[in-house]
């Protein structure tokens, strides 16, 4: 399956450092692709697998989760559930065809909006690598 | 049915120039939920705000969305104006087409495609937002101040004096800190001690401060205004009511082997001891690695000896909980231990020592009584050199940060010198002298011309013990270019202010962050240098960041400031964005309640069956709770799926 056009990311943010970061990305003018698409979380311990999944089966050709570093969550513990929660996602992924780098799961503080601005760009060169190559359920069958 | 109002904001031209304001406008008035759409300049101001307050009054909308800057910026400014209408305040929605489009997409063709796309999102998302009641909770008009040094007395009696309840808990037996082991201060070099001591005193008779040495704090539940706080009282084996604080079990105490951290471990004490002359309180601690009686069952002299009857040899540590409502930290800082720098010694030289060391040792209070004699062999030092910057400044060996303080404690160190050996020589080695502060640098001259002391710039290489008992100091004066050495009788290093070694455990209790070096964050460093990331937790002195006594304590009243803004509410306002179950979906299965961070979900009855509630006090809407119910049961406010999964899916 060839995408031709820029690949699309969904990018799961916490409310306390992630999405903050995104915002002095945005302040110090650091410019990332286009088509990525955020969403706020009041924790990235909110991110249920299944928000993953249902942005796949929408034509999303990337997801992308973060939260604040280990031992900084606002909520203490949230990050680790999510952690772990990723984990076992990455590995249903797999199972239902989808490459498992296809979701990147990644800390981000509020003070690090260059470093959101570079795994978004870094995010888009791998999805555009690894578009055609996922062999077994094409995603659009998925859909269906 | 859902009517909602679009206003496009042009924030001048940080939106306008990049996405065509009119076009968004123009494509997105035809969507069917749309009511109203329009664009402005500057929604923020107040001519925009009172476009969305007319469009709610003559177009019927009742759902509003705002496309301007980042929600964490302007959505309270438009949830009031929603509320002066009478709109719930919770039915406005923002897309972020400035921080997450204009400011970060090159090609305007795209960034205006993007907005569309995100405004979209938000319009279809805003429906799905249900109107929200805001939760009011009582306040606890009482205060925490965690640690006794100068910033945490100064912040619990201004607190106190504004009518409030203190709670000061202290680790040590001794409330007074690092300045209660300062000789003379900068820049004026009057007697620490004696500004210090009467503070001591004040803090510890005021009505409205409890002071709790010898206490940690173990746990911290609940939130800004209902904090619970546990604090454990270590065992002191000594009846604090009963002990009157003469001071005759530390005389006979036989064990005399105890580092007396007091004077920087420059000599030892007994092992029942008041930990120095002017502690408030004056009560008396064993060490119970030192102490016979504890050990080994024998001795019991200071038992026997006590007149009140004060020694408790069975004493355990005690926990208690106490109900505050803001926390106030003021943990302060530690010195380091030079001992990385094998160069000069790794502390192995016996006369060469560090600022606080220096600083018991012409201390009248120190262990040489007030006269300066070098720790070998009690000779006074007749040429000294002073090397900065160690620690600080030196990212190879130990920290990138400079420690702030050591420039100007120096320049008085150099002084006291002179005072106590008026033909004595001394040095500093140094790479820049940083005195920013008022009369500081007028300080670090008079050091210079009246004193005689010699500022050499440069890093010093190493230091080497001669046969003679002297210290060969080798270093350079880059001013003149030249490789110098300096044969000196002491060598005094300005050690780097470090982090207390428990800082980062008290801040996980504490739900803040600290940087990469250790100190506490702050919620912003220019514009929030007092608050942190947790509502109710203020920070102040030396545990944010290396300080001086004068920005400690100017840090403490800000801080006292801050809780006696807070007390004077009544009544705490809680978002209601908290989580919910619906007890006909819930299987009872708890899982929630194990990755509830707050014990917030507790078991209830409902009907025949056994079914998870949360308490909505508690909840702080982490959402943790909705991602593991398996039944789908538990709905969080203002994140609920719908919420979530519409976001997702109207993306095209």
């Amino acid at each position: 399956m060839q995408i031709e056009k820029e690949p699309k990311i969904l990018a799961i943010l916490c409310k306390w450092c992630s999405y903050a970061g995104a915002d002095l990305a945005g302040t110090s003018r650091f410019a990332y692709p286009a088509n990525v698409r955020i969403v706020q979380v009041p924790c990235s311990g909110r991110v249920d697998p299944i928000m993953i999944f249902k942005a796949f089966v929408e034509g999303y050709d990337g997801v992308m989760v973060s939260g604040c570093h280990p031992g900084d969550c606002h909520y203490t513990t949230g990050n680790y559930h999510a952690r772990r929660r990723i984990a076992v996602a990455r590995r249903l992924l797999e199972f239902v065809g989808v490459h498992p780098d296809r979701m990147h799961f990644t800390w981000i503080s509020a003070a690090e909006g260059k470093k959101f601005a570079e795994v978004c760009s870094r995010f888009t060169d791998k999805l555009k690598n690894l578009s055609g190559t996922e062999k077994t359920l094409a995603r659009k069958e998925l859909a269906t | 049915m859902a009517k909602v109002g679009v206003f496009v904001c042009h924030c001048g031209v940080n939106i306008a120039a990049k996405v065509d304001v009119k076009k968004v406008v123009d494509t997105l008035k035809d969507m069917p939920e749309v009511g109203f759409a329009q664009e402005y300049k500057f929604m923020c101001s107040s001519p925009g705000q009172e476009l969305i307050r007319k469009a709610i009054k003559d177009n019927n909308i009742n759902r509003v969305v705002v496309a301007a800057c980042s929600p964490r910026m302007h959505l309270p400014t438009f949830q009031k104006a929603l509320a002066s209408e009478g709109l719930n305040p919770y039915l406005v929605s923002m897309a972020n087409i400035r921080e997450q489009c204009s400011w970060v997409t090159d090609d305007p063709a795209e960034a205006t495609q993007k907005a569309i796309d995100l405004v979209a999102r938000q319009i279809k998302r805003v429906v799905h937002q249900d109107p929200l009641d805001e939760i009011y909770v009582p306040m606890t008009k009482t205060a925490l101040v965690i640690g006794g040094g100068i910033a945490g007395i100064q912040a619990a009696l201004d607190i106190a004096d504004g009518n409030r309840k203190v709670i000061l808990v202290e680790k040590s037996p001794s409330i007074g800190g690092r300045m209660a082991q300062l000789d003379e201060t900068f820049p004026t070099l009057d007697c620490s001690q004696c500004i210090l001591t009467p503070k001591m005193v004040e803090a510890a008779q005021h009505p409205n401060i409890e002071i709790r040495v010898n206490s940690e704090v173990k746990k911290v539940d609940g939130y800004v205004g209902n904090f619970e706080v546990t604090i454990e009282k270590k065992a002191t084996y000594v009846d604090a009511q009963k002990c009157i604080g003469c001071g005759i079990c530390q005389e006979k105490c036989p064990v005399k082997t105890v580092p007396d951290d007091f004077n920087a471990g420059l000599n030892t004490r007994a092992a029942i001891a008041i930990p120095f002359p002017q502690a408030v309180p004056a009560i008396p601690v064993i060490e119970a690695d030192y102490c016979k009686k504890l050990i080994e069952n024998k001795c019991g002299v200071c038992a026997k000896i006590c007149p009140a009857e004060a020694v408790v040899y069975d004493d355990t540590p005690k926990q208690e909980t106490v109900n505050v409502g803001a926390i106030v930290v003021a943990t302060g800082y530690r010195e380091m231990d030079p001992a990385v720098y094998t160069e000069y010694g790794g502390m192995k030289y016996p006369d060469v020592i560090t600022g606080m060391q220096f600083e018991r040792l012409i201390s009248s209070t120190g262990p040489t009584g007030g006269e300066l004699k070098r720790p070998s062999d009690g000779k006074i030092p007749k040429t000294v050199v002073f090397v900065q910057c160690v620690g600080s400044r030196d990212e190879s060996k130990a920290h990138a940060y400079c420690s702030g303080i050591c420039c100007m404690y120096t320049a008085k160190h150099t002084m006291l010198y002179k005072h106590h050996v008026p033909d004595g020589q001394a040095y500093v080695s140094y790479i820049d002298v940083r005195a920013p502060g008022k009369t500081y640098e007028e300080f670090v001259r008079r050091a210079i011309e009246e004193e005689d002391v010699r500022y050499l710039r440069g890093r010093v290489a190493k230091i080497r013990r001669l046969q003679n008992g002297q210290y060969r100091v080798y270093t350079e004066d880059t001013l003149v270019g030249r490789a110098v050495h300096i044969d000196a009788d002491m060598v005094v290093l300005a050690s780097a202010v470090e982090p207390q070694k428990d800082a980062v455990g008290l801040a996980q209790i504490l739900g803040i962050a600290c940087d990469a070096d250790g100190f506490y964050t702050e919620a912003h460093p220019k514009l929030k240098p007092i608050e942190t990331a947790s509502a109710g937790v203020f920070l102040a002195g030396a545990c944010q960041g290396p300080k001086d006594i004068p920005a400690s304590v100017q840090q403490g009243s800000a801080a006292a400031s801050k809780v006696l803004a807070l007390f004077a509410k009544d009544t705490m306002v809680k978002s209601p964005q908290i989580a919910a179950v619906d007890p006909t979906a819930c299987t009872g299965c708890l899982t929630c309640s194990y990755v509830c961070h707050y014990s917030a979900i507790e078991e209830k009855e409902f009907g025949k069956r056994r079914v998870a509630e949360i308490i909505p006090g508690k909840c702080q809407g982490c959402g943790a709770c909705v991602a593991t119910c398996k039944g789908k049961a538990i709905t969080l406010a203002g994140f609920s799926d719908d919420e979530i999964y519409e976001e997702i899916v109207s993306c095209r």
